[in-house]
């Protein structure tokens, strides 16, 4: 089977980290910055940055339409920190104008974790993925405080908060696998793609 | 949510990857120059990604002369307290204890300024024996390299501030970006002589021979004043912008701070960059180099 080409949401944030981990994997990548780009992707990630900035200008390229359209027909998404936000249904401590896609079924907590002082590295065990813990950097990160019924839990941290979810062929985490070397959880939203 | 997935092995904080990290997620964004928490919020409202708080912005600083410092941790905290962007202050170079107050206040990001006055005319601060990243100015590769060999996160190209003026920041980002470029093609004898010419250390100039980028994320500040010139900086390989009077010192902050992030996110379309220059009233006066009493781009060693 062809490999699908993939998306990576270019209006702000690690934009470059995601598209050399897909490129890594041998994945053609096209940088979305316009609703013609969209048309052209077989599946999205929507990376890492500010969460309130990047939904501005989802607004602003006239991409938010075309992209809730594409999510609600479907199209598999892979959402990191900022990107997990955009994708949930709904935002807690976010800006009253900030826009989500309720892509997947859970409630997200902006900057759960404190300021950038208290960011921080940890390894997880991730559902999925038995071989070995991730190693998962999380930065200003947001975490998950609720998950609908079809929603399934994928990693937590120690006081049971999840930080990695999916709904079909949604992923989302609240690190940062783009900063790491490991690139198993790009690799389980792309098998995710297929299945 | 009890029983969920088994946790945590360790978890530290303060790393380079976390430090570094953060600066990677600046990217493609417009960080402001406010002086309080109302434009703070003007600057969120636009876009901004982060703000930067200080006292007075550049152009201020130049005009009024005197010792200029870290701001009142009271006035960064009313910051704090209005936006949920990322908080950054400024450090005057060298100056380890307002950089110990900084991170007592949780900023987000320090700036070991040159636009405030030196504190040291020797030493920068050690920024690794802080958890909170540096970022820092530098006007060519081997004061980059210096930066980051003491600790820094992130490099702006320094440019000229408070003047509104484009010109140094170009120069600046073309003498970094552009011996990068040579060093690619160096052989491995060279790469000692170039070591020796920038004063910097033999492994990231090894580094960069391989990888052909700066270890850390490479932004651009100094004289930004338009859409047009966030675009022309984006264009020559800054990955983000810092604004500093450019915003505030306009005659209408709000639609230039709008116009400006715009044209960042989309500095490859000339259509948008038209669109989002039109009818924004002055930019910020601006200020011939030449005529300049006083460089602050030369503060630094």
């Amino acid at each position: 089977m062809a490999l699908p080409r993939i998306g990576v949401l270019a209006l702000q944030g690690a934009v470059d980290l995601h598209v050399h981990a897909l490129e890594r994997l041998g994945v053609e990548t096209i940088e979305v910055r316009r609703a013609e780009d969209l048309a052209r992707v077989d599946g999205l990630v929507l990376p890492g940055g500010e969460s309130s900035t990047i939904s501005k200008l989802l607004v602003i390229n006239e991409l938010f339409e075309p992209l809730a359209e594409r999510l609600n027909e479907g199209m598999p998404a892979f959402g990191t920190c900022a990107g997990m936000i955009m994708l949930a249904s709904e935002i807690l401590d976010g800006r009253d104008d900030q826009l989500s896609f309720g892509a997947i079924d859970i409630s997200v907590r902006r900057n759960a974790f404190g300021r950038q002082i208290d960011s921080f590295e940890t390894d997880l065990s991730v559902i999925g993925l038995p071989e070995s813990p991730v190693h998962a950097v999380f930065i200003r990160a947001p975490v998950v405080e609720r998950v609908g019924p079809e929603v399934e839990i994928l990693a937590a941290v120690e006081e049971g908060r999840p930080v990695a979810c999916r709904q079909g062929n949604v992923l989302v985490t609240s690190f940062h696998p783009e900063l790491s070397p490991d690139l198993r959880l790009h690799e389980l939203f792309i098998k995710g793609m297929a299945g | 949510m009890a029983d969920l997935t088994p946790g945590i092995i360790s978890r530290t904080t303060g790393t380079d990857l976390v430090k570094r990290g953060l600066a990677d997620m600046l990217k493609g964004g417009v960080i402001m120059d406010v002086v309080d928490a109302a434009q703070a919020k003007i600057a969120e409202d636009a876009g901004a990604v982060a703000v930067m708080a200080l006292e007075r912005v550049p152009s201020d600083i130049r005009r009024d002369g005197g010792v200029a410092r870290m701001s009142d941790p009271e006035m960064i905290q009313g910051i704090q307290e209005v936006v949920s962007i990322p908080v950054m202050a400024k450090a005057r170079i060298g100056h380890i204890a307002e950089a110990q107050i900084l991170q007592a206040l949780q900023v987000d990001y320090i700036d070991e300024s040159e636009v405030l006055t030196p504190a040291d005319e020797a030493h920068h601060i050690d920024k690794w024996a802080f958890d909170v990243p540096f970022v820092c100015g530098a006007t060519n590769l081997g004061e980059a390299l210096r930066r980051i060999s003491e600790g820094a996160c992130m490099i702006r190209s320094k440019g000229e501030a408070g003047t509104g003026n484009v010109v140094e920041a170009v120069r600046h980002l073309r003498s970094i970006l552009g011996d990068i470029r040579k060093i690619t093609t160096a052989d491995q004898a060279e790469l000692f002589d170039w070591a020796k010419r920038l004063q910097a250390p033999l492994p990231l100039v090894q580094e960069i021979a391989e990888t052909g980028t700066l270890p850390v994320p490479m932004f651009c500040a100094g004289g930004i004043a338009t859409p047009a010139d966030a675009s022309l900086v984006m264009q020559l390989g800054a990955q983000a912008v810092f604004v500093g009077s450019g915003i505030f010192k306009s005659s209408d902050p709000t639609l230039m701070a709008k116009a400006i992030v715009e044209a960042t996110a989309n500095y490859l379309d000339p259509d948008i960059l038209a669109k989002v220059s039109r009818g924004l009233g002055d930019a910020m006066p601006g200020l011939e180099i030449g005529t300049l009493e006083t460089k602050l781009s030369e503060r630094g060693w």
